[in-house]
C-alpha cells in the first residue's frame, strides 16, 4: 500500500506546522522525524484485517481529531494534586509530565549518586547529545509500528535517565505522566539507558485528571547493558475515554536482567506492544501484567520476546479480570531463532470471566528454530471454580465475600512478585476498592 | 551420540516404497483451466444441470479470487507460485466397458497397482471389516461391499455415482459444509472436483465396517481434486478411513481435496487419515502440495464428529479438518500426528466454532520436525456468546529433531462468554540425552529407543486410530525416522 494512509491528514498538518515553528532540532533528529513521518502517512492506522490489530478496532481513534498537547494550555496542577497521583513517596526522584510535556516545577530531581543523569529528553540532546543520538528511535521498531512511527515523528521532549556502569540506586525512579487536556494528543518519550551492572527501578504512572476523550501515544525505549538490572513498572489509571497506546522496547545485553510489570485499570481502550529482544547470551527477562477491567473496556497486550541469541530464559504471566462488557486480547509471541540454544521460555495468560458480556481473544504463538530448548505456553479462560466458592461458603463465607477473595487470590500471583513496597500497597488497595464491591456476583448454577 | 549429520542423512535416504508409476492407458484432458473444461468434466460424468450450474458459479467465484488476491498467504509455507493453466484437470484410466464396472471388467493393471499399494479390491482378499472405495487419479475405479452395505440401506459408493443415483441427496449437502466461496482451494475443487466418495447412513444405523477411500495419483502433470460427502442420519454411527499415495516425481502436484461432514442429532462420524502421498526429496524437490478443505457439522444435538490425522507426506500440508458446533450437546474432536522431515512444510490444525450450548472440543495435536522441516500448529477455538457452558481443551506438543528445522504454534482462542472454559497448552521440546541414556542401558538400541519415546508421543493420537491405521501410522513414523538420533 502506498496510498495515505486513513486519518493521517490531520498528524500531517500538524506536522508541518511543527516544521516550520522554531525548532531547534538537531539535522539528525529532524532527519528521523521525516522518515518516521512518511513512513506513518504511508501505513496509516492499521485496521482490523491488519493479523496484528485483528481484534482491536481503532476507527474511533482514527475518526477522532485530536490536537498535539503544545497547543492547548494544560490545567494548572496543585502539588497537593501531582503527590496525590504519585506512587513514592517524596524522597524517590521523580519527573512529571504534563500531557506530554516536561513540568520541571513538579519535579523533583534531586542529585542521583555516581554520575547518574535523570533529565528532559530536551534536556539530554544538549548535555548528552552522543547517547542520545545512539539510542533514541534505534529500539522501538518505528518503520513497523505505526504508533512508534507517530512518535518519532513528534518527538520533541520526554524522559531521559541514564544509568552509568556498576552504579546502583535504591531508591525507584518514578516518571509521572499526567494528562490533562480535552481531546489533546499526549506523546510522551522515553529513554532509559542502563550501563553495565548498573541496577535500579523505574515506575511509568499514568493518571488521567480527565474524563474526556484523550489520546496518549507512549513510547519507552530501554537499553539494558552488559551485567545490567532494571525493573521497570508501568502503572495505569487514565480517564475513562482515553486512548492509551503504549510501546515499549526492551534491548537486552549480555548477562542481563530485565523486569517489568504492567498493571492497567484505566482507559477505554489500553494497547501495550511490548518487545523484548535478548541481544546477548545470559539474559534473563520477566514480563507480567495484570489488568482488571470493566464497562466496554478494550485492553490489548502484544508481547513478543525474541531470543536471537543462545541461552537466555524468559517467563511471561499476564492475568485479566473481565467484567460488564470488558473485551481483553492477548498476543503473545516467542521466536526462538536458529542456534538460540538452550533457550528457556515460558508464557502464561489467563482471564477470568465475571459476567456474560465480556470477550477474550488469546494468541499464545511459539515460533521456534532450535532443538535444544525448553518452551511452553499456556492459556485459560474461565470462571471461579464452584467447587472453590463451595469450599469458602461451606467455611462460613458468603457467596460475594468468596467470590471476592477468590478473585483477589486469582490476581494475588502477579503481585506477589513485586518487591517495591509503595507499589504494592497502591496495587492492594486499588485491586480492594475495584474487586470489593458486588461485581459479578451471580448466584451458584 | 547425535550428530545433525547422520539425522538429515537417515532423513534423507528416507525410503518411500509408493513412489512407482502405474503404466495404464488414460483418458486426459489437456493442461488448462477454463469453462470449457468444467463443461467438458461435467459432461464426461453426464450430471444433472445443476451440478453443472454449481461449478461454473464455483468456477467464476475462483477466477475473481485469483484476480483479486491469489492464493491464500497467511500459512505459514513457502513455494513457488502455481500455474493453473500447467494442471491437468482430468486424468481417468480408460474404461474397457460401458456401464457400472463390475471388478471383472477393471483393467488387472489397475487391481495389481492397487494390490501393491496393499489394497487389494477383490472382495474375498480384504480384511473382513473393511469397505474400499478407490480412487486412481481422477475417478472411482472400484468401491467393494457396496451390496452387504446396501442391505442396512448404507450408500456407500463414488461420488459420481451418487450424482447419478441420488441427485436429491447430493444437491441437499453438496456445499452445506464447506460453501464454494469458502476459500481458494475450496472453490476451485468445487469446479474441477472429478470423484470422490459418497456415503450416507441412515437413521439409527450403526455402521457395521470401517468405510474408506484410497487415493491414488498417478499421471504426470494432473492434480487431485476430490471431494467426499459423508452424511450421517439421527443416532448413526460411521467410521471412515482415508489413506493416499502419489509416484515420486520431481514436479509439484497439487492435491486440493473438499470433505463435508454432516451429524445429524446423536450421529457419530469418526474420520481417520493416514496421509503419505510423497514428499519430494532430501532437497525439497518434487512432492506433494496437499491443500484440503475438510470440515464436519455437528448439526443435530449430541452429534459428535472426531477427526483423527496422521500427517506424513506432502512436501506441503495446509488442511485444518475443523468442527461447526451448531446444535447443543455436540462434540468436536481433533487428533493429530504431523511429521515434517527434509524441507516439508506443514500448516495444519483444527477449527472449532462453538454455536450451540454445552458444547465441547478436544484438540490434541502432535508435531514433529526433523531436518530441515517446518511443522506449524494453527488452531482456531471459537465460544459465541450464545454458546453457553461451552469447553475446549487443546494441547499441542512438539518435538524436534535436529537443530535445522522449526517447531512453531499459532492458537487463536476467542472466547464469548463468562460460563464457557477454553484452556491451551503446549510445549516444545526435543528427545533428551537423558531419556535415550535410560532406554539405552535397559538394553534398548538408540533406533528402538528413539522409536520407542515418539511412540510415546503419540500415543495419545494413535489410540484413536482403528487398529490398521494405528499399526500402519506406527510403521510409518518408524520408517520415516530411522536413524534419526542415536
Amino acid at each position: 500500500m502506498t496510498s495515505i494512509g486513513a486519518g493521517t491528514d490531520r498528524y500531517l498538518a500538524e506536522f508541518e506546522s511543527l516544521e516550520r515553528g522554531a525548532d531547534r532540532a538537531p539535522a539528525w533528529l529532524a532527519a528521523l522525524r521525516r522518515e518516521a513521518m512518511a513512513r506513518f502517512a504511508e501505513r496509516g492506522f492499521p485496521t482490523t484485517r491488519d493479523e496484528d490489530w485483528r481484534y482491536t478496532n481503532l476507527g474511533p481513534l482514527a475518526a477522532t481529531p485530536f490536537r498535539a498537547a503544545g497547543a492547548v494550555a494544560s490545567l494548572n496542577l496543585s502539588s497537593e494534586t501531582v503527590d496525590r497521583a504519585a506512587i513514592g513517596p517524596s524522597a524517590w526522584p521523580r519527573l512529571v509530565f504534563v500531557d506530554g510535556r516536561y513540568a520541571p516545577e513538579h519535579s523533583s530531581r534531586q542529585r542521583l549518586p555516581g554520575g547518574a543523569c535523570l533529565s528532559s529528553l530536551a534536556e539530554a540532546m544538549t548535555t548528552d547529545p552522543e547517547l542520545v543520538q545512539r539510542h533514541l528511535a534505534r529500539h522501538a521498531h518505528w518503520d513497523a509500528d505505526v504508533f512508534a512511527a507517530l512518535s518519532t515523528a513528534f518527538v520533541q521532549d520526554g524522559a531521559f535517565l541514564h544509568i552509568p556502569a556498576e552504579t546502583a540506586i535504591t531508591a525507584p525512579i518514578e516518571l509521572l505522566l499526567l494528562t490533562t487536556v480535552p481531546g489533546a494528543l499526549a506523546q510522551p518519550r522515553i529513554l532509559v539507558v542502563a550501563g553495565p551492572h548498573s541496577r535500579f527501578t523505574v515506575v511509568e504512572r499514568y493518571v488521567g485528571l480527565t474524563d474526556d476523550t484523550c489520546f496518549v501515544n507512549a513510547v519507552t525505549e530501554m537499553v539494558v547493558g552488559p551485567g545490567a538490572s532494571v525493573d521497570h513498572y508501568v502503572l495505569q489509571e487514565q480517564g475513562a475515554s482515553t486512548f492509551h497506546m503504549a510501546t515499549i522496547h526492551a534491548a537486552l545485553e549480555r548477562d542481563s536482567a530485565f523486569s517489568t510489570c504492567e498493571a492497567t485499570f484505566g482507559a477505554r481502550l489500553a494497547r501495550t506492544t511490548l518487545t523484548v529482544r535478548f541481544g546477548g547470551e545470559g539474559g534473563r527477562g520477566s514480563l507480567a501484567g495484570l489488568y482488571v477491567t470493566s464497562g466496554r473496556q478494550h485492553v490489548d497486550h502484544h508481547v513478543t520476546v525474541d531470543h536471537a541469541v543462545p541461552r537466555c530464559s524468559s517467563r511471561q504471566l499476564y492475568k485479566g479480570v473481565l467484567d460488564g462488557s470488558a473485551r481483553a486480547v492477548f498476543n503473545g509471541r516467542v521466536i526462538v531463532r536458529p542456534d538460540a540454544q538452550k533457550t528457556d521460555a515460558s508464557q502464561t495468560n489467563k482471564h477470568l470471566l465475571l459476567s456474560d458480556g465480556v470477550e477474550v481473544d488469546s494468541k499464545p504463538q511459539l515460533e521456534i528454530f532450535a532443538d535444544d530448548v525448553k518452551c511452553t505456553h499456556g492459556a485459560a479462560e474461565g470462571q471461579l471454580a464452584p467447587e472453590a466458592i463451595f469450599y469458602l461458603r461451606s467455611r462460613g463465607l458468603d457467596d460475594t465475600a468468596a467470590r471476592r477473595l477468590l478473585t483477589l487470590g486469582f490476581v494475588r500471583e502477579v503481585v506477589d512478585r513485586i518487591t517495591v513496597e509503595p507499589i504494592r500497597s497502591y496495587l492492594d488497595r486499588t485491586l480492594e476498592a475495584r474487586l470489593g464491591t458486588e461485581r459479578g456476583s451471580k448466584e451458584m448454577p | 551420540m547425535t550428530t545433525p549429520t547422520k539425522t538429515l542423512e537417515a532423513l534423507a535416504t528416507r525410503d518411500y516404497k509408493w513412489g512407482f508409476v502405474s503404466d495404464i492407458e488414460a483418458d486426459t484432458l489437456p493442461p488448462g483451466l477454463n469453462e470449457d473444461v468444467i463443461r467438458l468434466i461435467s459432461a464426461k460424468k453426464a450430471e444433472p444441470e445443476f451440478m453443472l450450474d454449481w461449478r461454473l458459479r464455483a468456477y467464476r467465484h475462483w477466477s475473481k479470487l485469483e484476480r483479486q488476491a491469489g492464493e491464500p498467504k497467511w500459512a505459514n509455507v513457502t513455494y513457488p507460485p502455481i500455474d493453473y493453466q500447467k494442471i491437468v484437470y482430468y486424468s481417468a484410466p480408460k474404461r474397457q466397458g460401458e456401464g457400472p464396472a463390475s471388478l471383472d471388467e477393471i483393467d488387472p493393471k489397475l487391481l495389481e497397482t492397487f494390490e501393491k499399494l496393499g489394497i487389494p479390491l477383490g472382495e474375498q482378499k480384504r480384511l473382513a471389516g473393511v469397505a474400499v472405495d478407490a480412487v486412481f487419479d481422477s475417478v472411482s475405479v472400484a468401491t467393494t461391499f457396496k451390496e452387504k452395505l446396501a442391505e442396512l440401506g448404507i450408500i456407500f459408493c463414488s461420488f459420481s455415482e451418487a450424482v447419478q443415483n441420488h441427485p436429491d441427496l447430493v444437491q441437499k449437502y453438496l456445499g452445506s459444509v464447506v460453501p464454494y466461496t469458502d476459500n481458494f482451494y475450496a472453490a476451485l475443487n468445487s469446479a474441477v472436483f472429478s470423484d470422490g466418495s459418497f456415503c450416507y447412513i441412515p437413521r439409527g444405523v450403526r455402521c457395521p465396517m470401517e468405510l474408506s477411500t484410497y487415493f491414488r495419483i498417478n499421471a504426470a502433470g494432473s492434480g487431485q481434486f476430490e471431494r467426499t460427502l459423508i452424511v450421517a442420519e439421527e443416532g448413526s454411527y460411521v467410521s471412515y478411513l482415508e489413506g493416499c499415495t502419489a509416484p515420486m516425481r520431481d514436479e509439484n502436484q497439487l492435491h486440493a481435496a473438499v470433505v463435508e461432514l454432516v451429524a445429524q442429532e446423536g450421529a457419530q462420524i469418526k474420520y481417520s487419515t493416514v496421509q503419505n502421498w510423497y514428499a519430494g526429496d532430501a532437497e525439497g524437490r518434487g512432492g506433494i502440495f496437499n491443500f484440503v478443505t475438510k470440515r464436519g457439522k455437528c448439526a443435530g444435538r449430541g452429534a459428535r464428529i472426531s477427526w483423527t490425522q496422521v500427517e506424513t507426506g506432502s512436501a506441503i500440508t495446509w488442511k485444518y479438518p475443523s468442527v461447526i458446533l451448531q446444535a447443543d450437546d455436540s462434540i468436536g474432536e481433533f487428533y493429530s500426528v504431523a511429521l515434517t522431515a527434509n524441507r516439508q512444510q506443514a500448516d495444519t490444525g483444527t477449527k472449532m466454532l462453538h454455536i450451540g450450548k454445552n458444547t465441547r472440543s478436544t484438540i490434541i495435536s502432535k508435531g514433529i520436525s526433523a531436518g530441515r522441516g517446518n511443522n506449524t500448529y494453527r488452531g482456531l477455538v471459537r465460544i459465541l456468546p450464545r454458546a453457553a457452558n461451552a469447553r475446549n481443551y487443546t494441547q499441542c506438543d512438539s518435538l524436534l529433531l535436529g537443530d535445522r528445522c522449526g517447531a512453531h504454534t499459532f492458537p487463536y482462542i476467542e472466547v464469548g462468554n463468562a460460563s464457557s472454559i477454553a484452556e491451551h497448552e503446549a510445549s516444545t521440546s526435543k528427545i533428551s540425552d537423558e531419556q535415550l541414556f535410560y532406554c539405552k542401558q535397559r538394553g534398548l538400541s538408540g533406533d528402538n529407543a528413539v522409536s520407542m519415546i515418539i511412540n510415546g508421543f503419540c500415543k495419545e493420537v494413535f489410540k484413536n486410530l482403528p487398529m490398521e491405521f494405528a499399526v500402519e501410522a506406527t510403521k510409518l513414523l518408524g520408517v520415516s525416522l530411522e536413524g534419526s538420533i542415536g
